[in-house]
């Protein structure tokens, strides 16, 4: 559905090659496809603006850099950008001095406040805090009766109380009660899980004005829908506006939205996103990492530190004469694949790299499997290559039977083996041959991960 | 039919209705019509920052790119060859085209009922407002003389059952339940035998929320829809996928993926009260043919109402 950005880039950048400096003219295309794709990820159109601007300003006038291609160049500016605007602090709650620290969900109708609520007592539980769980929605129906099942769930303290009247008075008297039973009962955190509201509903805002002032919160959290469209930035604003938000709860980050709210968010309310939702289970709540979310709203996993890791350690001239002889077509031969194969072992461990990977698209669910992956594979592969004749390196078709036996037996492996690994090699060969675009052959020529 | 039904409707609560309406389109209308009237106030004449300016404003409502570029591709094109004269013609034209995306989609006729019970599932990812539109729906039918029986199939989130009875009870409608972590075909079954046994009119099946990717449940919605058709020929009839107004780009992808999987036949547009336009719902016409068949605007009994394409898209320029 969506293209690659990066892909779309390094066509706007084509033309780009041996010039030497970025400037208006030559980025024009760039920045326009940065701004739909930012725009297709839901980021507000003005915060999209404000990024473009600042992104034209840092870019023009830059050198074109040797190591990267122009385009490569503008994402990394781009994201170096993103990540700024998204901030560095997360899943860092603020405690009182004198316990207990009160927490106040606040946010829109169907955000996620009371899973949020249940999820974020688990994790204080989990490190060592006692939190006490109270909820003062006293408007939707079963909203109370919803946490109460969360909580005894999660095995957390909940106060219940009595409703009584469905008004603001019994909203307040609810979260006093609890309070005091936070104290009585030992709990050192007191999250108070409230009524989902517009925040254009006056009389509903008062209500949480006045519970801030009642109950001093050490937080007071955002809960927002990472699917939120363009009103993401109305909504926080007001909400900051009227409660001086603490932190943002981003939820729903489990399914395919780019999540383009968060920066929107982060942006009119200069608060940081906290934690992510990522599943309907009661742990499935994570620390944020601005890195990933930018790279998600782009589209393009993490990819780009993968670019940087690469860049760093892969001597750029060979990777680009490998790549033109990959595409000579027999040009490949298995001492490359050797030479491949040591470029990527300097990269680090497959489970890291795998775990840069887009956690969307086409990658999704490879993360899971990283842990599956065998290392000691690319020491016997590379084991097998070490124990053939130059010549045969050269010539892998004389490579028969008996030759297999003792390149099994030199390299400490099986026969098996030995014929898995020439099956891939003459399938990459093929692939190779069939890939026409060199900058895609190029990035492989780095990459290609041999015995996966 | 529900069409019938809604005229019907429209007549007991003309006043409020319109009011309502008006209500709720008014905050969207206003920064609309505000931001276009900027746009517009350059000048008479229409350049190319005029529209490029009008791209932002729809951008703004949630069209999406593609919407935009298409709908603003037309009117360039004739503002290219003169053809737009000022800018009350501009935005005629530019509602002609959002009218004539919405309105395409909207002919798609409900599955015709043969007999009763008439059988709507009612689907979407978590918080939208599943429940709370059916409590709306059930007020609805109820008012209307129809009898309904509500299936409580959202067996997984906690309180979801007891949120729907809760609503039962307002509404004067039964509601057939299991107990929680109960497998939804089970008491989605035991719903329509009763539906059926009883001669209702309507049921109507709550389904846990769900995002549109994880398979699994998704595989789970078309389970019910098999085990329906088993016991009601042809049900579902209706289909419909609620949808949070707030709802960006995703929406598309959530109205592709439960089409897919669960037949959607219509979208109900929720929490249209805030300041979100819903405005991806037009690209969701433009690429699924998904018609929208009601706007949620509050939380009472009473604040659901039949969606008119054309009063939505003159409420947002007027």
């Amino acid at each position: 559905m969506f293209e690659n950005l990066q892909e779309k880039l390094q066509r706007a950048f084509k033309t780009l090659r041996g010039q030497a400096v970025l400037n208006e003219e030559n980025i024009g295309e760039a920045l326009r496809e940065i701004r739909l794709a930012l725009l297709e990820a839901d980021v507000n159109f003005k915060v999209v603006k404000q990024i473009i601007d600042h992104i034209q300003e840092k870019a023009i006038g830059q050198q074109v850099m040797t190591a990267l291609s122009p385009g490569e160049q503008v994402i990394k500016i781009l994201r170096d950008e993103l990540v700024e605007t998204l901030g560095k602090d997360t899943a860092k709650l603020k405690f009182a001095s004198q316990p207990p620290t009160v927490v106040l969900m606040a946010g829109l109708q169907g955000s996620g406040k009371t899973t949020t609520s249940g999820k974020l007592a688990n994790w204080l539980k989990n490190g060592g805090h006692r939190p006490l769980l109270v909820s003062v929605d006293v408007y939707r129906p079963a909203a109370r009766e919803q946490l109460k099942v969360v909580a005894q769930a999660i095995k957390a303290h909940i106060y219940e109380g009595e409703v009584g009247e469905a008004n603001t008075a019994t909203v307040e008297r609810l979260a006093k009660e609890a309070r005091k039973e936070a104290i009585i009962s030992g709990c050192d955190v007191l999250i108070v899980d409230t009524a989902g509201r517009l925040h254009i509903d006056d009389q509903l805002m008062e209500e949480m004005q006045s519970l801030k002032r009642l109950m001093n919160p050490s937080e007071i959290l955002f809960v927002a829908d990472a699917m939120t469209g363009q009103d993401a930035v109305r909504s926080a604003d007001e909400f900051h506006k009227k409660l001086s938000l603490t932190g943002v709860v981003l939820t729903k980050m489990d399914g395919d939205a780019r999540g383009g709210a968060a920066l929107s968010i982060r942006q009119v309310t200069g608060q940081p996103i906290k934690f992510i939702g990522v599943g309907e289970k009661y742990d499935a709540l994570e620390p944020f990492h601005p890195d990933r979310i930018v790279s998600r709203i782009l589209g393009m996993g993490d990819i780009l530190s993968l670019i940087e890791r690469a860049e760093s350690q892969i001597d750029k001239k060979k990777a680009d004469e490998m790549a033109s002889k990959m595409l000579s077509g027999d040009g490949f031969s298995l001492e490359d694949f050797r030479d491949q194969l040591r470029q990527v072992k300097k990269m680090g461990s497959i489970q890291s790299l795998m775990g840069m990977l887009p956690s969307i698209g086409p990658f999704a669910g490879l993360q899971k499997h990283a842990d599956k992956v065998d290392e000691g594979q690319l020491n016997r592969v590379e084991a097998i290559i070490n124990s053939m004749t130059q010549h045969e390196r050269l010539h892998h078709e004389v490579i028969n039977g008996s030759r297999r036996k003792r390149i099994a037996r030199g390299s400490g492996t099986n026969v098996q083996e030995v014929n898995n690994l020439l099956r891939q090699y003459a399938q990459m060969r093929k692939m190779f041959k069939q890939m026409g675009k060199p900058s895609f052959a190029r990035r492989l020529a780095g990459m290609k991960m041999p015995g996966m | 039919m529900i069409q019938t039904l809604f005229g019907s409707l429209d007549e007991q609560q003309k006043p409020s209705f319109l009011e309502r309406m008006k209500e709720a389109v008014t905050r969207t209308r206003e920064n609309l019509s505000e931001r276009i009237e900027e746009v517009v106030s350059f000048g008479k004449e229409i350049d190319r920052s005029t529209l490029d300016d009008l791209e932002a404003t729809l951008i703004a409502a949630d069209l999406g790119n593609a919407t935009t570029r298409e709908v603003l591709g037309k009117l360039r094109e004739k503002a290219d060859r003169k053809q737009i004269k000022d800018v009350s013609e501009l935005k005629r034209l530019l509602k002609e085209e959002l009218l004539a995306i919405l309105v395409a989609s909207n002919t798609q006729p409900v599955k015709a009922v043969d007999g009763t019970p008439e059988v709507i599932l009612v689907v979407g990812v978590n918080g939208t407002g599943k429940t709370t539109t059916i409590g709306k729906l059930s007020q609805v039918f109820r008012s209307s003389g129809k009898t309904v029986l509500l299936c409580a199939a959202d067996t997984f989130r906690a309180a979801a059952i007891e949120q729907l009875e809760i609503w039962g009870q307002r509404t004067g409608t039964e509601v057939i339940r299991t107990k929680p972590g109960g497998d939804p075909s089970a008491v989605l079954f035991d719903a329509l035998q009763a539906a059926s046994a009883r001669k209702t009119d309507y049921v109507i099946v709550d389904t846990a929320g769900r995002l549109h990717t994880k398979t699994n449940l998704m595989l789970e919605l078309e389970k019910m829809r098999r085990t329906a058709q088993r016991i009601i020929p042809g049900a579902p009839h209706e289909t419909l996928l609620v949808m949070d107004a707030t709802t960006g780009q995703n929406g598309l992808q959530q109205a592709r993926l439960f089409t897919e999987a669960a037949g959607v036949t219509g979208i109900v547009l929720t929490k249209l009260d805030g300041t979100a336009k819903g405005g991806v719902v037009v690209a969701i016409s433009r690429e699924l043919g998904v018609p929208v068949r009601y706007v949620g605007v509050g939380e009472k009994a009473g604040d659901l109402l039949p969606f008119d394409p054309r009063e939505f898209v003159e409420s947002l320029f007027a």
